[in-house]
């Protein structure tokens, strides 16, 4: 065995965790210095070994390297942590590096990799017990030695291959419940008893194979089970008194589906029915968009769960036949700044939580070359345990490209890794809360991906979705091969041989084999005569393909292993054999009285408060590290103004594809969790109107927008959680349908609790537009001094629920609503933007008109003097009230009669002139903010990473 | 006049060959993107093109370094016909991760002897902040430039970057000044008016010695340089008004015209 270290290149690694340090109070041990180890299981002479740092290892600059073959000629400190990935993670790097050995003429070796972490200053074991804990390594994932590790080459994982049959038939309800727990099947009783009776029906007991398949195809990830319930709905007033009680028969059906029979847009596609909703976009094209969630593998591995999740999320575009372009990404966090004592056991810090995400959002999507262009980060307390990672794909495919479906004969294709334990019940673990000792007992859930294996994946579906080489395709997500290929075979019937599923190790159990979420796989159906172009095509983009069985037309799920049957099962009992859920759901209306007096005196302290709020404040150190340029389309980015680094409502992009058409898309967001904790059912109505606003301010036409809905919530089965979840599905249900925009998919995320505490409920809308003419997209920023400044909509007490509120610990008072009115503000701005009488648009949202001044200032460096006496009777509420459907405006004063015709049945109030250096807000006479832009700015980049 | 053709390689991981063939036509250039792996076994050949260009993205996911696999291929299964390429005069162009291949095989090197890819004078490494970046930069021609064409260029070029190894290096300061003698400095990175950016951030993104965003071979036929030109087609690509618009297109202009 060689250790090789190679010393001088992690110098930017090392720095990082030299800063890290003083969080964890450890400022006496010194700077960190970090080496790259890597392991080979071979006997290289000394020749070999200086070709191999020649040409792969060292940097002939910044690194020196130096080998031993054995450890214990080691000559460097022992106050030292070295951290590798533990034995079945993906590791590219190591398996790049075996590759690389053959290019150089050199014999086969397996690699191994670590990261040597040595402290200047000796601490004790203890602190360096810490260091590794707290900081370097994470337990999911990774393993760490104090001193030097000895490396663990992959290798046979010893399972065995044997396929159990479990009794089920005579086991009493309490021991099918403990059979659930036991075996991580997240299955509730009603659900193992319609186990039990079905196999007594069959006359046998199901196999582990069986059973396993059930759970994931029962599961709430997989059937959205709490979405489709029935609910005993209790709605009552702030005194507990019944507003009224209903039945409601599924809430995707009343509040989601419902939106779309009233809003009929020919521009649909496909809606709910695929991976992921599509609308046209061109006379050519079509758009695909996916939104999914990542949250307990975030909690667990940032890194690999924000990695993995933006791998799925695109191959969810995939699964429609899309090639993916554009990212999104949105994040809640716990505060920044919490102290270490109030960190609970079993979970990281949320400095480490967003390091890891953001890291692992930017390696996978600037690897693929997507544009990660948009995006929100919310901190509150309520994430500590359960943040929130939401990945967003967008893709584009020429229309009524995407094939029908399989047909009797078609072989079931298997392209892209090759599958291990990884991800191994990643379905029923994000059906459950998290605990203290979910990392032990979850950790094969979490993956790291491996963005150029998904890179070869996409080109070569590209190319034979363009040679009509398969008539299905699916990606492999939550469940692995039992939930892609069950669900492909759902209507036909499918046989699958489990012992032709390539394998990282062998000795897997077929259950395993069946359950795996290894990361970077998709199944085609492909017909016999198309394989062999197809094959080809594998072999140029060096992807794996394997034949693993074919479509019968029998309509059994059946599955073989070394020539027995180990599985099968009518295809009607999985898919749709599981018990409808009866769920309770109680909702209390909040206080509507607003609080007495207002804690804030002074505007300027109360806009500095706003500013500084570090989910208001600038983003642009995490913006910075995706790569938001690539494809060269963009054209508003996340970050705007002269410095280029204001806020931006909705980002704009030209797609590669659709150039020519003179059209580009526009993508925002909505999401507001601190309203919905007040009221549930106007955070719905915000997020909706927000989206629309933020694209419309963009350039996007307010008649071709649709939607897509993520609901991040708790425990569902609590009748309070449930009660808000459907409080904030009727909040988005009715905004859609006043603004007549159509949801398009959608994706829920339940039981995110720890220790009976759940997040607070929290609703993503996300949105996507047309911009008819890409010379005319629509900035935020002030830009000329002289300008005007319009406010496009009426003012109303509504700070009930507003970001105001909850940074000074108010409860009560009147929240925003949503109103079909709205769209002919919309449509007006919409129609002005097209002709170009606005030189910038902003929507006013939380901090209400005087933070989306004060943003339209910053963004531009252009001061204002504004004053706002009519647009409420209230100071405070002329300032921060949180109103929908508002815009802010700035017009060149020769363009004023153009808007103010085109408004003229509209609630439009001008409010001041743009020029100088200062941001002055009147109410009355009374000057209630007034701070210099530059104080401004401060304020709003200060609170960065 | 008869379009150049020009081929765009694609290696696993390859992301901006597509905006890069777009830049390449629109300059005049006749551009196709092959993969590799035909170059190798022949059924691409370089022989009826005038420039080879290696774009941007994560070649083999930059797994040992940005750029070392890249730099492997090109060193072992494209050696001949690469080297062929180049020793006939033919023209090659690397942009960030193309940059970071051609640094890392020895292709653009700044030693004084003859170079083997293990004792290269230069590298291109983790940007002094520690993290990939992407934001948009001004850089210019350096004067004497052996890379004649790109001493047309009027104004500084505005793009944007989006790398996390792209800090130019240089072993001992004689390199630096050795390079520059040379004429072998193709492009630094300096303020919109031109000035030298003298290492300030974010002027200079990522802490490169002299400012150097790019570097040629002392025959100027092959350049490379880590900012993406290719993305600044158009005026509304520019996140900000500039005085001249599309400048990405006029450097690859430029490029077309010499070949």
């Amino acid at each position: 065995m060689i250790r090789l270290e190679i010393r001088g290149g992690l110098g930017h690694r090392a720095r990082a965790v030299t800063a890290q340090l003083p969080f964890l109070g450890l400022t006496a041990i010194g700077t960190c210095e970090a080496t790259a180890v890597y392991f080979l299981d071979a006997d290289f002479d000394d020749d070999a070994l200086e070709l191999l740092c020649a040409r792969l290892l060292r940097d002939p600059v910044t690194e020196t390297a130096a080998w031993m073959r054995d450890p214990r000629d080691h000559a460097g400190s022992p106050a030292a942590v070295e951290v590798a990935r533990k034995r079945g993670v993906t590791d590219a790097e190591a398996r790049v590096l075996e590759n690389a050995l053959v290019r150089l003429g050199l014999p086969p070796a397996r690699a191994a990799r670590a990261t040597r972490y040595e402290f200047a200053g000796t601490p004790g074991e203890a602190d360096l017990h810490r260091i590794a804990r707290d900081l370097l390594c994470n337990a999911t994932t990774e393993r760490y030695a104090v001193g030097w590790l000895q490396p663990e080459f992959e290798e046979g994982a010893g399972h065995s291959s044997r396929c159990e049959t479990i009794p089920v038939r005579d086991l009493t309800d309490v021991l099918l419940a403990a059979l659930s727990r036991d075996r991580s099947l997240s299955l509730s009783l009603d659900e193992m008893q319609t186990i039990r009776r079905a196999f007594r029906d069959f006359g046998r007991d199901p196999t582990d194979v069986e059973l396993e398949t059930l759970a994931q195809t029962w599961s709430e990830h997989c059937q959205h089970k709490t979405f489709k319930a029935r609910i005993r709905f209790r709605h009552e007033d702030l005194q507990g008194r019944p507003i009224g009680t209903e039945t409601i028969d599924g809430i995707f059906d009343t509040c989601i589906r419902a939106v779309n029979h009233e809003v009929a847009k020919e521009w649909l596609v496909s809606v709910f029915e695929d991976d992921a909703g599509v609308i046209r976009f061109t006379d050519d094209l079509d758009l695909a968009f996916k939104v999914e969630t990542h949250n307990h593998p975030s909690a667990l591995d940032p890194f690999g769960g924000a990695h993995t999740g933006v791998g799925g999320v695109v191959r969810d575009v995939l699964g429609v036949s899309a090639r993916p372009i554009a990212a999104t990404d949105v994040l809640c966090f716990g505060p920044p700044d919490l102290p270490d004592a109030e960190v609970p056991a079993g979970t990281l810090h949320p400095r480490r939580i967003r390091e890891g995400v953001v890291r692992g959002i930017g390696d996978y999507g600037n690897k693929l070359g997507l544009p990660t262009l948009s995006g929100a980060i919310v901190y509150d307390r309520g994430y500590v345990n359960n943040p929130l990672v939401y990945c967003g794909c967008i893709g584009v495919a020429p229309h009524g490209i995407h094939p029908m479906g399989a047909e009797v004969g078609d072989l079931v294709v298997a392209l892209g890794g090759r599958t291990g334990l990884d991800g191994l019940h990643g379905a029923t673990f994000s059906s459950a809360d998290l605990a203290e000792d979910t990392r032990e007992t979850q950790g094969s859930a979490v993956q790291i991906g491996d963005p150029i294996l998904e890179k070869g994946l996409m080109e070569l579906l590209g190319k034979a979705r363009d040679e009509r080489l398969y008539t299905a395709v699916t990606d492999c997500g939550a469940g692995g091969f039992s939930s892609a290929i069950g669900e492909m075979g759902s209507e036909l019937g499918v046989e699958v041989h489990l012992d032709r599923i390539p394998v990282k190790y062998p000795d897997l159990a077929p259950w395993e084999l069946w359950l795996s979420e290894a990361q970077e796989r998709m199944v085609v159906a492909v017909p016999p005569a198309r394989l062999a172009r197809l094959q080809a095509l594998a072999d140029h983009w060096e992807v794996e393909l394997s034949i693993l069985g074919k479509f019968t037309g029998d309509h059994e799920l059946h599955i073989r292993h070394e020539g027995r049957t180990v599985g099968r099962l009518p295809m009607d009992f999985v898919h749709h054999g599981w018990p409808r859920p009866e769920l309770n759901a109680i909702h209390r209306e909040p206080s509507t009285r607003a609080p007495a007096g207002t804690p804030w005196t002074d505007g300027d302290q109360a806009l500095k408060t706003l500013l500084t709020h570090p989910s208001v404040s600038s983003k642009e150190a995490v913006i910075r590290t995706f790569d938001h340029e690539v494809r060269g389309g963009t054209l508003v980015r996340p970050l705007t103004g002269p410095c280029q680094d204001g806020p931006a409502d909705g980002v704009v992009f030209e797609p590669l594809e659709a150039a020519g058409s003179g059209r580009a898309v526009a993508v925002a967001q909505g999401i507001n969790p601190m309203l919905g904790l007040h009221d549930p059912y106007a955070m719905g109505g915000a997020a909706v109107d927000e989206t629309v606003r933020n694209l419309v301010c963009a350039g996007a036409d307010p008649d071709h927008i649709a939607l897509l809905d993520n609901f991040c919530w708790g425990n569902p089965t609590l009748p309070d959680r449930l009660g808000a979840l459907v409080r904030a599905a009727q909040g988005c249900r009715d905004a859609a349908i006043a603004l007549q925009a159509p949801f398009i998919s959608g994706k829920d995320s339940l039981y995110n609790e720890y220790a009976g505490e759940p997040i607070p409920g929290t609703l993503l809308i996300s949105g996507i537009g047309i911009v008819p003419d890409v010379d005319r997209c629509m900035t935020a920023h002030a830009k000329h001094s002289g300008s005007l400044l319009f406010v496009l909509g009426d003012t109303r007490a509504e700070l009930g629920g507003s970001l105001l509120h909850s940074l000074y610990g108010l409860s009560g008072g009147t929240p925003p609503v949503t109103k079909a009115a709205f769209r002919d503000r919309y449509r007006a701005l919409h129609g002005l933007i097209r002709s170009g009488s606005v030189l910038s648009a902003h929507d006013a949202s939380e901090g209400g008109l005087a933070l989306a001044a004060a943003e339209m200032a910053l963004a531009g460096r252009m001061g204002m003097e504004l004053d706002l006496t009519e647009v409420h009777a209230d100071p405070w509420h002329a300032l921060f009230s949180e109103s929908n459907g508002r815009i802010l405006i700035e017009v060149d004063p020769e363009a004023v009669g153009v808007v103010t015709e085109a408004c003229r049945d509209l609630p439009l109030l001008r409010l001041g002139r743009l020029g100088g250096k200062r941001v002055l807000m009147r109410h009355n006479g009374t000057v209630h903010v007034d701070a210099a832009v530059e104080a401004l700015t401060a304020y709003w980049r200060g609170a960065e990473l | 006049m008869a379009r150049p053709r020009v081929l765009i390689f694609h290696s696993p991981g390859t992301n901006r060959d597509a905006e890069t063939l777009r830049a390449l036509e629109q300059a005049g250039a006749e551009a196709e993107i092959v993969h590799v792996w035909d170059v190798r076994t022949g059924t691409v050949s370089l022989a009826d093109c005038r420039a080879v260009v290696l774009p941007g993205g994560f070649g083999y996911g930059d797994a040992l370094g940005a750029g070392i696999l890249q730099a492997l291929d090109l060193t072992t299964w494209l050696q001949d016909a690469v080297g062929t390429f180049v020793e006939q005069g033919g023209r090659v162009l690397g942009i960030c991760n193309g940059f970071q291949t051609l640094v890392k095989s020895g292709l653009l090197d700044g030693g004084c002897e003859p170079v083997k890819p293990g004792n290269r004078a230069v590298t291109l490494t983790h940007n002094e902040r520690g993290r990939f970046e992407c934001r948009w930069v001004h850089m210019a021609p350096a004067a004497d430039c052996a890379a004649d064409w790109l001493q047309g260029l009027s104004m500084p070029i505005f793009c944007p970057v989006a790398h996390g190894e792209g800090r130019f290096l240089t072993r001992g300061s004689d390199t630096l000044n050795h390079l520059a003698v040379q004429g072998r400095i193709a492009l630094r990175y300096v303020h919109a008016d031109g000035r030298a950016a003298a290492g300030s951030y974010p002027h200079n993104p990522n802490g490169s010695v002299g400012d150097v965003a790019g570097i040629c071979s002392p025959d100027g036929l092959v350049v490379g340089f880590m900012p993406h030109p290719e993305d600044h087609l158009l005026r509304r690509h520019s996140p900000v008004p500039v005085p001249v618009d599309a400048m990405g297109l006029r450097l690859f202009e430029a490029f077309v015209e010499a070949l």
